[in-house]
Parts: C-alpha cells; sequence; structure tokens
C-alpha cells in the first residue's frame, strides 16, 4: 500500500487533458506500456476508446438474452398453466388446445422484452459496480468537471506497473496536465 | 469517381453546397456551453410565466381528476357512451394519448439503431413526452370498465373464484403490451438519465439538491469502463424497444380489428396505427419543443435542421396515413360488401361528416403535404399549424374509427348518434391537463436534452479531431468538495 508522507492511502496518479483526442492518444500510450489497472473519464462515451483501452466487446449481452428467455418462459408459464389447464375459456366454441398458440405470441414477445430489458437495466449498474456512495476520484476537485467539459485519466497505485515516477513521467509525455495523486480516503 | 460522366462545374458547386455539412450544435458551441445552458435551465428559479402556465394547466389536472372520481362515484352514466355507442371519447383518448407516445420511442430507439445524430437534441423530451402520454392513456382503459374497484382483475392474479383471464383476447394483448411498453421506457429514459443528473451532481450548490442528484446519478463517474457496459446497454434497450413500440399500436388495433364492427374489421389496422402513431406523436414533440427551444434560448441545439427533419417524418408518415385511409375507402368499394361500402359513405356523408372533412381530410392528408415546401418546412410558424392541425386530425381520426362505426351498426332501429356529457369532455381536458402539468414538471427539475449524447454530436467529441486544441474550458467553474 502507497502512502503519502502524510498517511493518506494512495488511490491513483491522475491527469487532466484538454480534449477527447488527446485523451484517446494517451490511453493508447497508457494500454501498450502494459498498465492494467486504470481509467480514462469523460463526459460522453468517446468512440473507439474500448480499443485504446485494449478492452474488448461488453458480454452484457448475455444478461439480455438471459433475461429474454426466462420472459419468454414465464409467458408460456402464465398462458399455457391456466388457459390449458386450469381453467379453460370456453370463447364462441374456439378450440383450447395447444394449437391455439399463435394467440399466445403477443404475451410472449411482450414478456420477452419486458424481462430482457430489466435484465439490461440492472446488468449495466452490476456489471459497473453501481450505485455506490464515493469514489475516490471524487476527491480530487478538479475532478468535478468530468460530467462538463473534463478528461480525465488515472492509473491506481495497486497496478503492478505503479512506480510514482515511472506513471508521472507516462502522463506528462502523453500531454497531461494538473498531473495529481489520488487519495482513496 | 473516375468514369462519372462530366458534369458542368457551376452544378457540382450547387449540389456540393446543398449537401454541405451543417452541424447539429450551431455557433461551434464547446462542451461547457451546452452543460451551462441545458443544467442553466433546472438550476435556475422558476420563471414567473411557469408558475402561470403550471397553475392552469394543474388545475384542469384537478378539475379533470374530479371528474373521474365523479364517474367512479356515480356510475358510467355520467358519460355520453349509450348502446350502441359502447365506446367513445375513452376508447379514443386512449388511442390518441398511446399514440403521441410512439414518436418518443421512435426517436430514442429507431432513429438510434439508424445512427441518425440529430435524435440526441430533441430524444431527452420526446421519451418524457411518450411517459406522460402513456400515463394518461393507461387512465381510460381503468376508467372505462365500469367498476374501477375491479380493474386489477386485468392481471392475471390467482384469486378466491379459481377465475383466470382470457390470454386469447386482444384486450389482454394490450394491458401486457400497454404496461411493457411504459416500463421498458422507464427503464431507457432513466438508463439515458443519470450521466445527466451526474452533471447537475457535480454541479450542485445546495446539499439537498447534491444529495437528491447524487441519489439518483447511482454515483456515475464518467468511467470508460462504464461507457463500455452502459453503452452496450442503451444498444440492446433500442433494439428491443424498437419491435416493442411497433407491437404497441399494432396490438391497439387488434382491440378493433378482431371484432366484427363495420369501419373496425380490418386487417389495414397495425401498419395504419402504427404510421399514424408516430405522425401523431412527431406533431406533439414539435408543439411542445418549438415553444421550449424559443423560450430557453436552445436554438443552436434543436435547430431549423432538427425541425425540417422532423417536418419530413411528418410528411412521409402523413402520406402513409393518406395511402391507408384510400385503401380504405378502395377495399370497402372493391369489396362488393353492402355494409362496408355504406360504412365508408356514411363515414364521408354521415352524422360525423365534418370530422372527416376537416380533421381526417384537412388536419391529417393536406395540412403534411405543406411540407414538401422547404419553405414552410423552414418557417417555424407554418411548422406550429401544421403540427396543431395534426394533432387534432389524429384525435377525429380515433373517434371517427371508434364511434362512427358504432353509431350506424347492423341494426339500423338501434342507430344513434353520440353525445358527450360535460364530464367526457372535461375527463379529456384533464388529461391534457395532467400532461402538460408533468411535462412543465419535467423541465423544471430535470435536464430537457440529453447533454452527455449532444456532446457526442460536436466536432471535437470525435477522437481523431484535427481541430486546435480546444482551451481547457473557461467557462468551468473550479469548486471545493
Amino acid at each position: 500500500m502507497i502512502k503519502t508522507p502524510y498517511g493518506h492511502k494512495v488511490y491513483a496518479m491522475a491527469a487532466e487533458y484538454q480534449s477527447a483526442a488527446a485523451l484517446y492518444e494517451a490511453a493508447k500510450r497508457v494500454r501498450d506500456a502494459g498498465f492494467r489497472r486504470w481509467d480514462v473519464y469523460s463526459a460522453f462515451p468517446i468512440h473507439g476508446m474500448d480499443e485504446a483501452m485494449g478492452l474488448g466487446k461488453s458480454w452484457l449481452s448475455g444478461w439480455v438474452l438471459f433475461g429474454g428467455i426466462s420472459g419468454l418462459l414465464t409467458a408460456a408459464l402464465v398462458e399455457f398453466g391456466p388457459s390449458s389447464i386450469l381453467y379453460p375459456v370456453d370463447v364462441h366454441g374456439k378450440p383450447t388446445n395447444f394449437f391455439t398458440v399463435p394467440a399466445f405470441f403477443p404475451i410472449m414477445f411482450e414478456l420477452t422484452v419486458l424481462f430482457a430489458a430489466f435484465a439490461a437495466f440492472f446488468a449495466w449498474q452490476g456489471m459497473n459496480r453501481l450505485p455506490r456512495w464515493n469514489h475516490p476520484m471524487f476527491n480530487w476537485e478538479r475532478f468535478s468537471r468530468v460530467t462538463n467539459d473534463g478528461f480525465f485519466l488515472a492509473i491506481e497505485a495497486r497496478d503492478p506497473r505503479f512506480t510514482e515516477t515511472g506513471v508521472r513521467q507516462l502522463l506528462e509525455e502523453t500531454g497531461g496536465q494538473h498531473i495529481t495523486i489520488v487519495h482513496e480516503d | 469517381m473516375d468514369g462519372a460522366p462530366a458534369a458542368a462545374p457551376e452544378k457540382i458547386k450547387e449540389a456540393e453546397q446543398r449537401i454541405a455539412h451543417v452541424p447539429l450544435v450551431l455557433n461551434r458551441r464547446n462542451f461547457s456551453w451546452l452543460t451551462e445552458r441545458i443544467s442553466g435551465v433546472v438550476e435556475q428559479p422558476a420563471p414567473r410565466w411557469w408558475w402561470v402556465a403550471f397553475t392552469i394547466t394543474a388545475s384542469a389536472a384537478t378539475f379533470g381528476l374530479f371528474c373521474i372520481g365523479y364517474l367512479i362515484s356515480t356510475g358510467v352514466g355520467t358519460w355520453g357512451n349509450q348502446i350502441p355507442v359502447g365506446w367513445a371519447w375513452d376508447i379514443t383518448n386512449f388511442v390518441f394519448w398511446i399514440g403521441i407516445g410512439h414518436a418518443g420511442t421512435l426517436i430514442s430507439a429507431i432513429l438510434f439503431l439508424l445512427h441518425q445524430k440529430w435524435r440526441t437534441s430533441i430524444n431527452r423530451s420526446a421519451e418524457a413526452m411518450t411517459l406522460f402520454a402513456v400515463i394518461c392513456a393507461a387512465i381510460f382503459p381503468g376508467i372505462h370498465v365500469g367498476r374501477f374497484w375491479m380493474a386489477w382483475y386485468l392481471a392475471p392474479v390467482p384469486n378466491n373464484w379459481a377465475i383466470w383471464q382470457n390470454f386469447r383476447s386482444a384486450l389482454m394483448w394490450d394491458v401486457f403490451a400497454v404496461s411493457t411498453y411504459f416500463t421498458v421506457s422507464v427503464l431507457f429514459w432513466y438508463t439515458g438519465l443519470v450521466p445527466d443528473l451526474a452533471s447537475l451532481r457535480d454541479r450542485a450548490t445546495t446539499k439537498i439538491r447534491k444529495f437528491l442528484f447524487g441519489i439518483f446519478a447511482l454515483g456515475w463517474r464518467g468511467s470508460n469502463r462504464h461507457w463500455r457496459h452502459y453503452e452496450m446497454a442503451y444498444l440492446l434497450l433500442a433494439g428491443l424497444s424498437t419491435p416493442l413500440v411497433l407491437s404497441v399500436h399494432s396490438v391497439v388495433s387488434f382491440d378493433f380489428a378482431s371484432t366484427v364492427v363495420p369501419t373496425w374489421h380490418s386487417t389495414i389496422f397495425p401498419p395504419y396505427f402504427v404510421a399514424g402513431a408516430i405522425f401523431g406523436g412527431f406533431a406533439m414533440v414539435l408543439t411542445l419543443l418549438l415553444p421550449a427551444r424559443a423560450i430557453f434560448k436552445l436554438q443552436d441545439v434543436i435547430t431549423p435542421q432538427h425541425i425540417d427533419k422532423m417536418a419530413k417524418i411528418i410528411l412521409l408518415t402523413g402520406s402513409f396515413v393518406g395511402y391507408a385511409y384510400t385503401m380504405e375507402f378502395f377495399i370497402a368499394w372493391y369489396s362488393g360488401n353492402a355494409y362496408e361500402r355504406f360504412a365508408f359513405w356514411n363515414r364521408i356523408f354521415g352524422p360525423y361528416w365534418w370530422y372527416w372533412w376537416f380533421g381526417m381530410l384537412f388536419c391529417n392528408v393536406l395540412s403534411p403535404q405543406l411540407f414538401w415546401f422547404r419553405w414552410c418546412r423552414y418557417n417555424v410558424l407554418v411548422v406550429f399549424f401544421v403540427a396543431m392541425c395534426v394533432n387534432a386530425g389524429m384525435w377525429f381520426e380515433r373517434f371517427i374509427i371508434i364511434a362512427g362505426g358504432l353509431a350506424r351498426d347492423f341494426l339500423p332501429s338501434s342507430w344513434r348518434v353520440y353525445h358527450p356529457t360535460w364530464v367526457d369532455i372535461w375527463t379529456y381536458i384533464g388529461t391534457l391537463g395532467i400532461f402538460t402539468s408533468l411535462f412543465l414538471l419535467f423541465i423544471r427539475f430535470l435536464p430537457m436534452i440529453a447533454m452527455s449524447e449532444v456532446k457526442t454530436a460536436v466536432p471535437e467529441a470525435d477522437p481523431h479531431h484535427d481541430m486546435p486544441l480546444q482551451s481547457v474550458s473557461p467557462g468551468g467553474k473550479e469548486r471545493t468538495r
């Protein structure tokens, strides 16, 4: 655990960049330097940043598929159970057997969409470990601009390649400004 | 380009000027200007006009709720509904409101999948409009059942009579379609709001604002590792909403199409209703946004280009609707069915003749044709006029379809023309009040434009943007935590 002379735990070393383009270039350099525990912050998603950071496709879609399938099965259960077994409703003498299944499709479709949407909604929060009350990055005053027009890059102290001088030099070389140590608490 | 025939240079130049890239955010506004201007609407005290407008709309909403209370306590006899016109203003209003919602989902989902970046300026308020319209719509099926306290029976809940719903009924499909639509719209809208709530949190000057926006922003910090999952979720929600929105009005149309009433029993209904819904919804988006952009000086974000594009969608969907009307008449004639022919003859010359001539023909079919002319699309007053025509016309269309067929059904001895009572009228005005009140509250308390999305439409957001570096914003305020 790295600590400052005043005894604060160090979360990361961070820098501010002037533009999305500068942040993008810096991210590629940090990726190529082999860091693992680091992140960039911006007010909007930057196109191509996932590749620049060396991140692959998000597999959130797996949760959505799971949600959709469970919705479909729920609808099938809710419809077939009552309509075929518990309480077959005789409407105009129409059949109530399995071959009336097309009449069940609308509700199957709706519940598939509903469950998949809930899965997407909870998966993006769960996979991002949100909601959370606080985060060390918020200890940096300048960071309040991240949701306005700030572009930030932070390399965490727990990264095995983290050395104070090395990281500071890398951030300086890539054009980072206001380079600072971000405290854990 | 080697093999292309040589065109006159001045022609090429003219063509290039026409298709020249017009920026989506005018006057080269930067990120911090966008944050300041859009958050500013929420952060400044409510202007006087807001209180005046809200007082009027909230009064209408309150009186509408009183009418609903009167209806429930006294009975559906307080409405003008009588056999054979068992569905009248109630279901007209339901279809009208649910249709309006469709534009919001089209903008937020379908235009997103089609990479239409211009949607970013209008999607937030259009989605909010969707939610409020669906809230207004959901009131009517609930109260028109007569025994309001039995409305819970719409849901498949095990009960002590061991009776279950008929899941093969179009009305049951409708319950699932509308409730799913509302829920998914809320999830999609809130997902889009989170980064903007974080902006408001980071700008908050009072503790209470910081706390409340902080809670609802979920601790969002703009991390790219978060954006990665977030963007995938957003894409998938858009992909799920796209078939959903097309299904909702199709299912609504099944309520009619699966019956035997003349003018209801029609296979053209699902696409016809969906086109009409998008048509009417875009008119409502324009009705709300044209005043809002002028009042809050958002002309650099909601530009003439945006209005032009919305006008073109109204022209397109309005023409679909006009085509569907024509087809209905053609099929009525071509089918050789006497009842079908009579029903459509009755539509033009029957008791509701002026609804057809004014509402369907003038408002829905003819007025949007003005948008063939560029001048009309770029004139705010003309656009607003057409939007108001379409708002009215779509209500008339639904009423003619619903009540027109019932009022002249198969048995001439039971024919009866429907007349609304004051309760009918004020319940409808009440929902207009609920809708506008909710929208006024929305623009007061939440960012009406999706800041994080509009920022991606600014050239500097492109990581390969080679313009001189933007200075670290002069407008950004330094704050201590």
